[in-house]
């Protein structure tokens, strides 16, 4: 039988190891984002605004024009740049504590002004980079550095739903959440990261995928406990869909 | 003897803040001080504490602001990038005559810079750093021990003066672990009745405000800010001294580099070269006295920082009657060792 | 004159070199000494080497971190390559046998221990306690401190999770002590 590679490497992805840690779905994100790139003929007009935390050094496996905005800035920087150069396709690719924390002015205005840009969000429940605190999304009970007893209700809040409130907001065209633990998964994500670039590419308004992904090294278990978790804990809270979606078909 | 505790100078601040009765702590994860909110997570709750882990550096140094003009002892940390988003509040805690305390473990900048060790958050730290006319009383420790005495210090400062006060360590310090001996100081704040707000009770109501627009009044204002800044410069000057008296050439230092440059100079004085240092401790007020007395004593002046060029003009303008400077920076990116030293001493030395 | 040692502490992140960098550090500071512990990161922590700097001294410490030190734990071959070159003429040097060749050790100019401390922590039935055989040797070589300070410390390092393994670990110190005795110098 002819081996038959079902998910190749794009060109616009570097052929460089990635410095993630291993089970770290940060590269499929990137891979997804390159796939769709490729696929949509955007890889030449496309602008990256890349993000404070794991994903910072982005620009050195996605081969496109790249700005590196301050900690949770990058929807600003996204809205500056596109107002800038309309014609171009613009995104940011941010974790949950840049997006949904420090950042959530930025994206909740960015999203409301519906802006033509597309938000690729990395739902990692912690951030990772610095160690593994607590983030806006961090579920309730989980055990991180800065909440050693459990996010607690009461304290911290519930994890913040952040495909849903995008969806909620008058300016957004294309709102869902996805997650890339088994093959199923990772297609639907394909076409959703595909979709909120085509409501960038058709001006309908502003595009935001939330992916779920794993930490393990965080969350102190294996890469595959590490996916587990996403299926049984995260899934249950975070529902998989689309919360908006204005392209054609559907309006 | 009290047990000495072995830690390192992230939780060296913390155990200062909790032996100065700190009651509030918020905070934003940053590298390389996240020890700090970490401890404080684990530590204050167990001692009726709060700790919040803020949204944002904005937030968290607004919390700060509310905490403390309730009268509470609080307490914000960071590192660079953070410490630029806290200006803000900072500002009105100035305006506003609000006793908050802010750590910054410097790293390398400018934007993201690093994670490693670095001073060039110097200007920002003592000219002010946000907007508007004013000035923080800034602690450098240059030890572990001192991180948890100038931290004690710094909640007692803020308070007698109703001023935010800044602790500006570094990677290394934050990092670095010796011991240190605890203490048990005496707080007294009497005076926080006179001007905190917990409810007009049996009093008129009170208001805490940076926004003085009737005629004369921000003028009047900012004298009163300015009269504070000279009794800091009176009573408030901190440095250390290291083998000045014979030297021929003073070497200044402040905070880890301080400390690095120290044995720089041992090594020096054993080969015979006549150098000594002078570690400014508060970096405001800042020790010209000392620096002025020296100047005059004839001595000529190298000036270390761990960045291209910042305490030096306080020490030029200090000493201008008398002497110049000369000035070597380590850049950020790698650690300086006594040995990166060497040679820039002797060059002076040698001038 | 006054006591003083410094050290620098090398191996692959895993290795424990941040553990008993730690743990001597802690005994010196129990036996009323003064003394500095600086682990240092970055990117050598991803690919090579992870490494710490504990300085000793009767005086005050000035500076934590050393760029020629008197002594050097190397417990891996980058480690030995970056470091060895940088240790002061009769310094002190406890090499891992066990993945260095000894013939590396700049005998001639170091007093250079051979220590195989894989092997010797696997015959105590733990590779992991590798650490602690080097620290012991290097207590034995230089006399910074009692053998015993370092093992009335464990207990203030090792974390409560691993509060049983504590004797295997004073066993591992004593074993290196004994090795670093009985051989000598290479
Ligand atoms: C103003 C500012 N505050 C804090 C930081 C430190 N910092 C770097 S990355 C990061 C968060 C990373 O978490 P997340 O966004 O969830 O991304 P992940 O690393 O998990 O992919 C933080 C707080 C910073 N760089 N700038
Ligand atoms: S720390 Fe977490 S998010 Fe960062 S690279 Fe590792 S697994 Fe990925």
């Amino acid at each position: 039988m002819k081996e038959k590679i079902v998910f190749p490497k794009p060109k616009v992805l570097a052929d460089s190891p990635m410095h993630y840690c291993p089970g770290c779905q940060h590269g499929t994100a990137h891979k997804l984002v390159a796939q769709t790139l490729e696929e949509l003929n955007l890889v030449e007009k496309s602008i990256c605004i890349g993000s404070i935390g794991c994903s910072v050094f982005i620009y050195n496996y996605l081969l496109v024009d790249t700005v590196e905005a301050p900690h949770g800035r990058a929807p600003a920087v996204a809205t500056g740049v596109k107002r800038a150069k309309p014609d171009k396709i613009v995104f940011t690719y941010q974790g949950d504590g840049d997006l949904a924390s420090i950042g959530l002015a930025e994206i909740v205005h960015c999203a409301n002004r519906g802006e033509l840009v597309t938000v690729i969000f990395v739902n990692n429940t912690v951030y990772g980079m610095t160690g593994g605190q607590m983030a806006p999304t961090t579920m309730v009970g989980q055990k991180t550095t800065t909440c050693p007893g459990g996010r607690c209700r009461e304290r911290e809040g519930e994890p913040l739903k952040m495909a849903e409130m995008i969806a909620s907001l008058g300016g957004t065209a294309y709102a869902a959440r996805v997650a890339v633990n088994n093959i199923k998964n990772l297609k639907k994500a394909q076409k959703a990261i595909a979709n909120a670039f085509k409501v960038q590419v058709d001006k309908l308004g502003f595009g935001f995928v939330e992916i779920l992904a794993t930490c393990p090294t965080n969350w102190k278990m294996t890469p595959l406990q590490a996916n587990k978790r996403i299926e049984q804990e995260m899934i249950p809270y975070f529902p998989l869909g689309e919360f908006k979606n204005c392209l054609g078909e559907n309006q | 003897m009290t047990k000495r505790m072995f830690v390192k100078g992230n939780e060296a601040v913390c155990w200062g803040a909790l032996a100065a009765q700190c009651k509030c702590y918020f905070g934003y994860p940053i590298t390389p001080q996240n020890d700090i909110p970490e401890f404080m997570s684990k530590e204050l709750p167990k001692r009726g504490g709060v700790f919040v882990q803020a949204e944002s550096e904005i937030a968290a140094a607004n919390m700060l602001l509310g905490a403390v003009a309730s009268g509470v002892r609080a307490m914000t940390s960071s590192s660079s990038p953070g410490i630029s988003l806290k200006q803000e509040a900072i500002s009105y805690m100035a305006g506003s005559e609000l006793p908050g305390v802010i750590v910054n473990m410097n790293r390398g900048g400018p934007g993201l810079g690093d994670i490693g060790p670095s001073q060039g958050d110097y200007f920002q730290a003592t000219k002010g750093g946000g907007h508007g006319d004013y000035r923080l009383l800034v602690l450098a420790p240059g030890t572990v021990q001192e991180a948890y005495d100038l931290t004690i210090e710094a909640f007692n400062l803020a308070f007698k003066y109703r001023n935010p006060v800044m602790i500006l360590g570094d990677a290394i310090l934050g990092q670095m672990k010796e011991p240190i001996t605890p203490k048990d100081p005496v707080i007294d704040d009497s005076e926080v009745h006179n001007w905190c707000l917990d409810g007009a009770q049996n009093r008129p109501s009170r208001i805490i405000k940076s926004l003085y627009l009737e005629d004369g009044a921000l003028a009047a204002h900012n004298l009163k800010l300015a009269k504070k800044y000279e009794q800091m410069a009176q009573e408030e000057v901190r440095f250390e001294e290291f083998l000045t008296n014979d030297a021929e050439l003073i070497v200044v230092a402040y905070g880890s580099i301080g400390r690095i440059v120290k044995t720089t100079i041992r090594k020096l004085r054993q080969a015979g070269h006549k150098v000594g240092l002078l570690r400014p401790i508060s970096l405001f007020p800042f020790p010209k006295e000392i620096l002025l007395s020296l100047a005059k004593a004839g001595k000529k002046f190298l000036t270390i920082e761990h960045n291209l060029g910042q305490m030096v003009e306080d020490v030029q303008l200090a000493i201008c009657k008398f002497a110049t400077t000369d000035f070597y920076g380590h850049l950020p990116g790698n650690l300086p060792t006594p040995n990166d030293f060497e040679q820039p001493i002797l060059n002076s030395l040698e001038k | 004159m006054s006591k003083y040692v410094d050290v620098i502490i090398a191996g692959f992140g895993g290795q424990g070199v941040m553990l008993i960098g730690n743990l001597l550090a802690y005994a010196a500071m129990e036996q009323g000494l003064n003394v500095t512990y600086i682990p240092v990161y970055g990117p050598e922590m991803r690919g090579g080497t992870a490494n710490c700097t504990v300085v000793i001294g009767e005086e005050e410490i000035g500076s934590p971190i050393i760029f020629n030190p008197l002594s050097l734990i190397a417990m891996n071959r980058p480690s030995l390559d970056k470091f060895q070159p940088r240790v002061q003429d009769n310094g002190v040097l406890i090499l891992n046998s066990s993945l260095v060749e000894p013939s590396l050790a700049e005998k001639n100019r170091l007093k250079a221990y051979a220590i195989p401390v894989n092997e010797l922590a696997d015959k105590l039935g733990n590779l992991r306690l590798a650490n602690m055989v080097a620290l012991g040797a290097y207590v034995q070589a230089t006399g910074i401190v009692p053998l015993q300070a370092v093992k009335n410390a464990l207990p203030n390092v090792i974390s409560s999770h691993y509060a049983h393994l504590i004797p295997d670990n004073a066993k591992a110190l004593q074993t290196g002590y004994d090795y670093a005795q009985n051989q000598g110098t290479v």
